[in-house]
């Protein structure tokens, strides 16, 4: 196993997880601020990789169509949560749960029934089609490393926007006590809705870039959404900075234990086995991973005790 | 004149009941996937049937969705055989699927007509006197990929599919028939679509070729992310990651990739140029192979109960055995364990104006049935 595809491997993971991170830190927000579980975080991934989808088809440019993506998740995500959501917070979690589920049925439906069954076209800008070489040796996607520039920009950008602008202040003051800052005259309903279009619409980004090197079809936001769960349980729920390193410790593992874990178990068993036993534990990996972070810190790596 | 008159709306109300007696009637129950991921396979199926059934008055269809999910499919047999009462069931997508709900419907009696699950238990050991393919048995076109890799000239190939029993099938089917050695096997999560690191491995393993079976939006991701790794080797896969309904969302990047299938749009026979022509004028795109083996199946149903009454089991049985109506295929036959006998295409992708689709460039395997008709004992 040479040390150049392990690298390239481990460059395969943090793509992945800064895209987890996009999902996770919408999803850790809401139930920060809101107390909100909510279920339909996939569809607004949906939402947005057809937004750009839509876009792209009739303006033929990736960055409209990326703009679009942000928009159109986060005028879905103003409409519901004043129509729907809103209604939700002081009701039980399982009550949210089953309204936010509702949403993700009716929600892939209407999809559905607007675009069709069929997956649709979205691709990469020509200029980030192709590799680039990375000291000498790593032969590397562009846009994969396009993908990983943006999910560091968008990090920092929200960094900023919690630790130094007014609007964070007020999201920290809702973490630490919402009745509190509604007391205090901040209007607070406008707050919720600012930060579900903030979650929703950067779900809809990350739908964008990853649809366009993959699939745009109804129902892809759900096996993103499990794995945006189990980020936020391993980073601690409520915490951005627990999304940032969850996102990436999931990403990192789960690339690298699928590829390695087969090569691993080859030393001492027979190749055909090795693969088909390696791959079904690969895929167990990062759930093994979460239960062993809830055995040691059972409120997440950053959660609050 | 009046008295004729009154006669013949007597005979008009006569006719139907007596002509058509109801042991003529067929009901069918279908079980497909309709919504979510994977839907697009069902609604070809769906679509096919329909339009071969399109007009007979004898034929009465129940159409629910599955979801994808085995047990809602059980449940939905459940209910078809035991309150609707339908003679024939047909349409599950899902190997897995049709494993649940198969061995069960046949051993109540009720025919089941598969227009796509062909998993090899149910080829083999599992397989039953009911129980009809009309596609093809699971392994069968990576067999005929395997055979067009040793005529293509690679050696050293690398083969991923998905860790479920229809993706072992496809590799032992590739592997049963590809003469050379193997530079790497993977298997994949099922419904993965992100494969930068099976893309990673595969450049560092030296293969000269890639085999991949990656059904629906699996194989979207895996073409679109392989074309833009600047990995320059041949691609070789069977109709699935290819077929009309998907080809539009990989793009160019399918554009020349060779695959394998018992059915193409320029197939040349009568009923397939009627199948392309009526399906497109009914439902304004391109069928797919999905679309063709569903048509096949209403037509094969058609065909049977031109002879024999559906209650009649022994009779109606031999009649669907004689597969005696004109595929889309072509030549078309059962061989003893009710699995197709049938050739196998190789396709090229291409252009035809602005649309992609495939065209046939050679025949793959030539009258070809499956590996399991000794096991089955029947």
């Amino acid at each position: 196993m040479s040390s150049i595809l392990f690298f390239e491997q481990l460059l395969n993971g943090i793509q992945f997880g800064t895209m987890l991170f996009l999902m996770s830190a919408g999803l850790t927000l809401i139930f920060g601020v809101m107390g909100l579980i909510n279920l339909a975080h996939g569809s607004f991934y949906m939402i947005g990789a057809f937004s750009a989808a839509l876009i792209a088809g009739l303006t033929g440019s990736f960055w409209l169509a990326l703009l679009a993506s942000l928009s159109g998740a986060a005028i879905a995500g103003v409409l519901i949560e004043i129509l729907i959501i809103r209604r939700l917070y002081r009701r039980d979690h399982l009550d949210q749960v089953l309204a936010t589920f509702a949403l993700i049925l009716l929600l892939s439906e209407g999809v559905r029934w607007c675009f069709g069954a069929f997956p649709l076209y979205l691709d990469i800008p020509k200029n980030l089609n192709g590799t680039l070489l990375i000291l000498d040796d790593i032969i590397y996607s562009k846009y994969r490393l396009f993908i990983i520039f943006m999910g560091l920009l968008i990090a920092t950008g929200l960094y900023v926007l919690i630790t130094k602008t007014r609007l964070g202040v007020r999201i920290r003051a809702g973490q630490n006590d919402r009745q509190m800052i509604s007391a205090l005259g901040v209007d607070i309903s406008k707050l919720y809705t600012i930060v579900f279009a903030l979650g929703a619409s950067l779900a809809g980004l990350a739908g964008a870039m990853i649809g366009a090197i993959q699939s745009v079809e109804v129902g892809m936001g759900e096996p993103i959404l499990i794995l945006a769960f189990v980020v936020i349980v391993i980073g601690g729920i409520g915490s951005i900075k627990g999304a940032l390193i969850g996102s990436i410790l999931v990403g990192v593992t789960d690339t690298i234990g699928r590829i390695f874990l087969p090569e691993l178990l080859k030393i001492f068993m027979e190749p055909a086995s090795a693969t088909s036993v390696g791959s079904s534990i690969g895929s167990m990996l990062i759930y093994i991973l979460m239960a062993l972070i809830l055995i040691i810190k059972p409120s997440g790596l950053f959660g609050k005790t | 004149m009046k008295k004729f008159t009154t006669t013949l709306a007597a005979l008009m109300i006569l006719g139907p009941t007596s002509s058509f007696a109801d042991g003529h009637k067929v009901k069918v129950g279908m079980i497909t996937t309709l919504s979510g991921g994977g839907s697009g396979l069902g609604i070809d199926v769906r679509d096919g049937f329909m339009l071969a059934v399109k007009g007979n008055k004898n034929i009465s269809v129940i159409t629910k969705d599955d979801q994808r999910k085995p047990d809602i499919a059980v449940q939905l047999a459940d209910k078809m055989i035991q309150s609707d009462k339908v003679d024939v069931l047909t349409g599950i997508i899902w190997s897995n699927l049709a494993m649940a709900v198969v061995p069960a419907t046949v051993n109540q009696g009720k025919f089941y007509l598969s227009p796509n699950a062909g998993p090899s238990k149910l080829a083999g050991k599992g397989c039953h006197k009911n129980y009809f393919n009309v596609a093809w048995q699971n392994d069968n076109l990576h067999e005929a990929a395997g055979g067009y890799a040793n005529s293509a000239g690679f050696k050293n190939s690398f083969i991923l599919a998905p860790n479920y029993p229809a993706g072992k099938d496809a590799l032992t089917g590739y592997k049963r028939y590809f003469k050379g050695s193997l530079a790497g096997e993977i298997y994949t999560k099922l419904g993965q679509k992100d494969y930068a690191a099976e893309i990673a491995q595969i450049r560092a393993s030296g293969a000269d070729s890639v085999f991949f079976f990656l059904p629906g939006g699996m194989g979207i991701g895996f073409m679109k992310q392989f074309s833009q790794s600047g990995i320059n080797l041949p691609v070789v896969g069977p109709a699935f990651s290819f077929d009309q309904g998907i080809l539009k969302a990989v793009g160019d990047a399918a554009l020349g990739v060779k695959n394998t299938s018992q059915w193409s749009k320029d197939i040349d026979n009568d009923a397939n140029k009627k199948f392309v022509q009526d399906f497109q004028s009914e439902y304004g795109r391109l069928p797919s192979l999905y679309a063709s083996q569903g048509y096949d199946t209403g037509k094969l149903l058609i065909s049977a109960m031109s002879k024999a009454k559906v209650k009649d089991k022994d009779k109606f049985r031999d009649a669907l055995r004689k597969a005696d109506f004109s595929s889309t295929r072509g030549k078309f036959s059962f061989d003893k364990n009710h699995h197709p006998i049938q050739d196998i295409y190789v396709r090229e992708v291409i252009k035809e104006g602005k649309i992609l689709t495939n065209k046939i460039v050679s025949v793959g395997l030539k009258d070809h049935s499956n590996a399991y008709v000794s096991e089955c004992k029947m």
